[in-house]
């Protein structure tokens, strides 16, 4: 769990949102079923970035991921485009994928904010070791769903019983029958 | 779409919510973790996956698992469907981030050892061991680069005596092999953090029931899963666990986790799969270059075995203590050394680690020395005479001539198994029963 942004100083005042320290699997699963399409900010051009990783993965389980990197603005990864902003992206988006720092966050989510009714974003999702309260403050004033410091690949895994495979502490005990949340 | 598929748990009644997850009981996960109905028989119990390999889907997706960048079995030397039901069990059994199994308990020091160290690499381990550790880190890593420091582990303060810059672990039994000696891990973890480095715990003797590790904040544990995890003395294993809680970047001590390995297409593992990158390293680099891998049948085997690893570790302490109280009160017996007795100078580690119980392994010693020990195990009727521990049979042995024969006689002193020293493995018998056979053993003597 990673501890929540040091932006506590200065004008910042003290934000520590309790309610981001465990999210339920229902949640989760919700949220991993309902989005089809959805924009990463810090996607790598690089295979060995866990990045690359992600969305390589996630698009084999039926999501459509927009790379948005304002240094390979123009490029392309995994057959998508890349944009140099949300704003350039001409895409709806149900959720945005912060893949930066927790100090980065802040700024990437005035960003997703100010693109949320023209993109039709929902959901706001930062990393794993991504966490930044302030910044989750904010979006969820403007009516975001707002999930941090997870992966959504080792979600999505976790809850499909495919991290399991690899003698990966799940945390689920369940006497139903295992189903991907895209199911 | 099958009636079985329609269960839809996105509203189900899961346990727990945003406060925090509801935390099972250690009974509950020793049946249930890692497990789950077969998605396409509805099979409850796990199946037995004997099978050597997988089919990919099309190349495309070989590579993507040869790559790791998916997760899917290939072969099962590194990973196979009943094998990791066990492995998530165990490591929700100890509360870690994930598991990997192996053959053997060495085969799992093994694997560790492997993954942390390179050549001209050294470490620090308790010299109060399983005698066949003793000889292992001893005699056979050292030809591999490898150096051990053994010290001795009951004042902690001795590793940090033992420290030195190319130390990467330091390695202990928390509930020792043979000699009912408990350590203070808790302590002994300051020391390996305080230094930068790992504290690997071999928890086989206490099993996850009596004492989790982590807790006390090791970093990695092992198991000889053929103990009491198992439990039925019929199957070889052995598991290594991780905490989950490990940076291998505030150091650089640890380039195979932090830096690119040439092992594996240069991966940086600790940047790719984060919290659980020690047991991805130790499974597709160590499992996969040496080949130590538990098959499916032993994995099922220990599943069957540690369903029940609750109710028999009890009834293993209780039984244990009542024998350790009856033969602290026979005039024939020297000495007890069982950390659950009131005279034992472990009571108070005991009390704070191993509150349920102090297992069921224990030694003592009988008047007349060598001559009468072995006296005793050839006049016991019930107690079977073998090298094994943790069975639900009570086992009975003489440590000198057999599992610490290889040690010199001041190692054999030094780590609890002296020429005079009987070891039992007290099981779960109708413990009247395992009294008389030990009355009537030592009314012969």
């Amino acid at each position: 769990m990673a501890e929540p942004a040091t932006q506590a100083t200065g004008d910042n005042p003290l934000v520590y949102l309790k309610h981001h320290n465990n999210y339920s699997d229902s949640k989760i699963r919700r949220i991993l079923r309902d989005v089809k399409t959805f924009a990463m900010v810090g996607a790598s051009t690089v295979w060995r970035r866990p990045s690359f990783y992600a969305m390589k993965y996630l698009q084999h389980k039926g999501f459509r991921i927009i790379p948005v990197n304002p240094g390979r603005a123009g490029g392309e990864v995994l057959g998508e485009t890349i944009y140099g902003s949300l704003a350039d992206v001409p895409h709806q988006l149900d959720m945005v994928d912060i893949f930066r720092t927790s100090e980065e966050a802040l700024e990437i989510t005035k960003d997703i904010i100010a693109n949320k009714d023209a993109k039709g974003i929902k959901v706001l999702w930062m990393q794993l070791t991504v966490r930044n309260d302030p910044a989750a403050e904010l979006a969820e004033a403007a009516g975001l769903e707002v999930v941090m410091d997870r992966c959504p690949k080792i979600e999505f895994g976790r809850l499909s019983g495919e991290l399991s495979w690899l003698g990966v502490n799940s945390h689920i005990i369940s006497a139903k029958t295992l189903r991907s949340p895209k199911a | 779409m099958s009636v079985r598929t329609a269960i839809d748990d996105v509203e189900s009644n899961v346990p727990g919510g945003e406060e925090g997850p509801h935390e099972y009981g250690i009974e509950t996960l020793a049946v249930h973790a890692g497990a789950r109905p077969d998605p396409v028989t509805g099979a409850r119990s796990t199946p037995i996956y004997q099978t050597t390999s997988f089919v990919f889907e099309d190349s495309e997706h070989a590579s993507e698992l040869f790559n790791l960048q998916t997760f899917g079995y290939v072969y099962s030397r590194m990973t196979n469907p009943t094998v990791s039901v066990f492995e998530e069990r165990i490591a929700q059994l100890e509360g870690g981030r994930g598991a990997v199994a192996a053959s053997s308990g060495h085969s799992a020091q093994f694997l560790a050892a492997a993954t942390l160290m390179s050549t001209g690499d050294e470490f620090i381990s308790s010299r109060n061991l399983y005698g066949g550790s003793v000889t292992q880190f001893g005699v056979s890593f050292p030809k591999l680069g490898w150096k051990c420091h053994f010290v001795d582990p009951t004042d902690p303060e001795n590793f940090e005596k033992a420290m030195t810059d190319k130390v990467k672990f330091i390695f202990c039994e928390g509930l020792a092999n043979p000699g009912g000696i408990i350590l203070d891990i808790e302590r002994i973890a300051e020391i390996a953090h305080k230094h930068g480095i790992l504290l690997i715990v071999d928890n086989t003797l206490a099993s996850p029931y009596l004492m989790r590790p982590f807790e006390w904040g090791a970093d990695l544990v092992v198991h000889s899963t053929t103990k009491f995890i198992g439990g039925h003395g019929n199957t070889m294993g052995g598991i290594l666990i991780e905490s989950g809680n490990i940076d291998w970047f505030k150091n650089d001590k640890y380039p195979g986790m932090s830096e690119p390995d040439p092992a594996y297409h240069s991966l940086t593992f600790a940047e790719t799969f984060g919290d659980f990158g020690f047991t991805m390293k130790a499974r597709f680099v160590a499992l996969r270059d040496f080949g130590c891998t538990l098959g499916p049948t032993a994995a099922w085997n220990l599943l069957q075995g540690v369903e029940t690893l609750p109710l028999r570790m009890q009834r293993h302490c209780d039984n244990a203590l009542a024998v350790a109280e009856y033969l602290e009160a026979h005039p024939k017996v020297t000495w007890v050394s069982y950390p659950g007795l009131k005279s034992s100078k472990y009571r108070e580690l005991a009390k704070k680690y191993l509150p349920k119980g102090s297992g069921a392994v224990f030694t003592f010693g009988v008047q007349g020395g060598f001559d009468s020990g072995v006296a005793v195990i050839d006049a016991v009727e019930l107690h079977s005479h073998l090298a094994n521990i943790g069975d639900t049979r009570s086992l009975i042995l003489h440590p000198a001539s057999t599992t610490h024969r290889q040690l010199t006689e001041e190692q054999q002193i030094g780590a609890g198994a002296g020429p005079d020293v009987v070891r039992l493995s007290v099981g779960i018998e109708y413990v009247d029963d395992i009294i008389a056979d030990l009355d009537q053993a030592l009314a012969q003597i």
